[in-house]
């Protein structure tokens, strides 16, 4: 992992100076605080079954489709358009500590606007008063929600390196992620629906795979190790892919 | 595990083969670059010069061969083969919004210099390559062509490699900046062992102490300019212009070198050239001149032209492309 601290700041200051970072997150936060808007919406006009952020964690998916894909597309395909890959490869830093440099660096400016969200729930709870607002800042929705998110972020940005890696396009290399991200996403939940009782019999095969039931669990408090060990397995899975598509370049 | 032999030559290429599919780019290459030497690496477009140079640097897997930097297996042991060799590769890619400074300092930590040395070092090279006057705050996307090989190759010598190999670093350039690179490179001589890939080859004659000539991935000749000029192209050429009636000067051309092919073609009124080949050594224009004296024939001027690295180039090449393939 030489050079990994360097390289690592390095992809933090080129995420901080590139426009589609902003354009990302501005997005991304425009559309996260519309659907705060209609959540807090539908619970002012009847009262609702689940608790507020449990709802907002229901729609993680719809920005996460489009905002991995704008942060990850770049990082190899760009570097392996201009050549600056190859520059890179010259030094003494390893394919391992490139990969998880631009993983690090794209998983901490994720999580960067995952936390400006929890402004949403503080604000409204600030504005509401303790009376109507608790109901926001419970905490095992909140811890739950965004432990999922920190997660699952894992595995999506993973997936977004490993299809930047292999492609010199960097819009293939989005269109790629889009993909990816929405056959995991919606995947398992689509199968299952299809295959109706067909598939009854490994419902607990799919099941493990169905991110909205790990979400549901993480966001009513209950912390299983299954769904940790599947995010976190799959993205030392995606990095490790993308550790050898990064090497192989050089044979 | 292998350790830097200090006497050592700073590169050995020995039966490098790398093939891309069907095609073969490079075809059993081999030669030796001494510690010290400024060699040049000719070859026209797809001759195997950027593969080959590509595979020393560690970028490339060889098929077949053994390649070291400073004695250094650059296939088992790349990251310490790396520590050796300074590489600008083909068309010199850099990041376009790092200002020069950042991309160098960079560059430094990511070749492991740190504290005072990191900071000599980026200083150093930014005198040398002439950048620490008005370009080292630029963005780099904003420098002219010249300015953005000169911040490659401060990148080669940042980390004083034994070996800097840069690949067509005039290419592109303008006359002003080809030759501000050649002062330049001329700086490196006695600092580093250089390996230069270019398509000038003005550039490659003045700047190299040998030239390596590869064409469709063989190796076609190795050697100093003036041992591939009596390879390829031995004896002398000379030009003779004449005033007058040039058949006077044909018939002692003709009792001295009876084996000269002799051409002439007229430049001016009255004025006639001839051109023709000898094998009987410099010597020759002295005898020429005083025979033609004897004989009263006016000669405006005589001139033995020395074949150029182009000439060479295109000798050797076409003996490439016939089939001849002679050893290293």
């Amino acid at each position: 992992m030489k050079g990994f601290r360097h390289l690592f700041f390095h992809e933090l200051r080129s995420l901080a100076i590139s426009p589609s970072t902003y354009i990302a997150g501005t997005l991304f936060l425009l559309l996260v605080g519309v659907f705060f808007y209609q959540i807090l919406a539908q619970f002012a006009q009847e009262a609702q079954d689940r608790l507020p952020m449990e709802m907002f964690f229901t729609y993680f998916w719809i920005p996460v489709w489009f905002m991995i894909p704008l942060l990850t597309m770049r990082s190899f395909a760009e570097e392996r358009r201009l050549g600056t890959l190859d520059a890179l490869m010259t030094t003494r830093v390893t394919p391992g500590a490139v990969v998880m440099a631009k993983f690090s660096a794209a998983y901490v400016y994720y999580c960067l606007l995952w936390a400006l969200t929890l402004l949403f729930p503080i604000l409204a709870a600030w504005k509401l008063g303790p009376a109507s607002g608790g109901a926001l800042l419970k905490t095992i929705p909140l811890y739950g929600g965004y432990t999922f998110v920190a997660l699952s972020g894992l595995l999506f940005i993973s997936v977004g390196i490993l299809c930047s890696a292999i492609t010199r396009s960097v819009l293939v290399a989005g269109m790629l992620s889009f993909s990816l991200i929405f056959v995991i996403t919606v995947g398992a939940t689509m199968l299952q629906n299809a295959t109706g009782s067909w598939l009854s019999d490994y419902d607990g095969v799919v099941d493990y795979f169905r991110l909205f039931r790990h979400l549901d669990d993480f966001t009513r408090g209950i912390v299983d190790t299954r769904p940790v060990l599947f995010h976190l397995s799959a993205a030392l899975l995606f990095l490790g892919l993308s550790t050898l598509v990064v090497e192989g370049q050089t044979s | 595990m292998e350790t830097t032999q200090p006497t050592a030559p700073a590169l050995e290429v020995s039966g490098l083969i790398k093939r891309y599919g069907a095609l073969t780019a490079v075809n059993n290459v081999s030669f030796t670059v001494q510690r010290g030497e400024v060699v040049g690496f000719l070859g026209p477009n797809g001759a195997g010069k950027s593969t080959t140079l590509r595979v020393l640097a560690g970028l490339l897997a060889a098929d077949a061969g053994l390649v070291k930097v400073c004695g250094v297996p650059v296939a088992s042991q790349a990251a310490q083969a790396r520590l050796h060799l300074g590489f600008m590769p083909e068309n010199n890619p850099l990041p376009e919004d790092l200002r020069v400074i950042e991309y160098l300092r960079l560059r430094a930590d990511l070749k492991g210099l740190r504290g005072a040395r990191r900071r000599e070092r980026v200083q150093k090279v930014m005198e040398l390559c002439d950048l620490h006057r008005t370009a080292s705050r630029k963005i780099i996307g904003s420098l002219s062509k010249g300015f953005r090989q000169r911040v490659g190759i401060a990148d080669a010598l940042l980390a004083e490699p034994d070996v800097v190999v840069l690949d067509e670093p005039t290419i592109g350039l303008d006359p002003h900046q080809i030759l501000q690179i050649r002062e330049l490179l001329a700086g490196l001589r006695g600092k580093h062992t250089v390996l230069l890939s270019s398509h000038i080859l003005a550039e490659v004659e003045q700047s190299c102490d040998r030239v390596i000539i590869i064409n469709q991935g063989n190796l076609v000749a190795a050697g100093r300019p003036a041992d591939l000029r009596q390879e390829f192209l031995p004896g002398e050429r000379w030009e003779l212009e004449i005033v007058g009636d040039p058949e006077p000067a044909q018939a002692v051309l003709k009792t001295l070198e009876p084996a000269a092919t002799v051409t002439s073609a007229p430049v001016a009124e009255g004025v006639t050239v001839l051109r023709f080949h000898t094998s009987t050594g410099p010597q020759f224009g002295e005898k020429l001149l005083a025979e033609l004296s004897r004989r009263q024939v006016s000669v405006r001027s005589l001139r033995r032209h020395e074949a150029s690295l182009e000439d060479i180039f295109l000798a050797a090449t076409k003996r490439g492309w016939d089939g001849l393939t002679p050893k290293a």
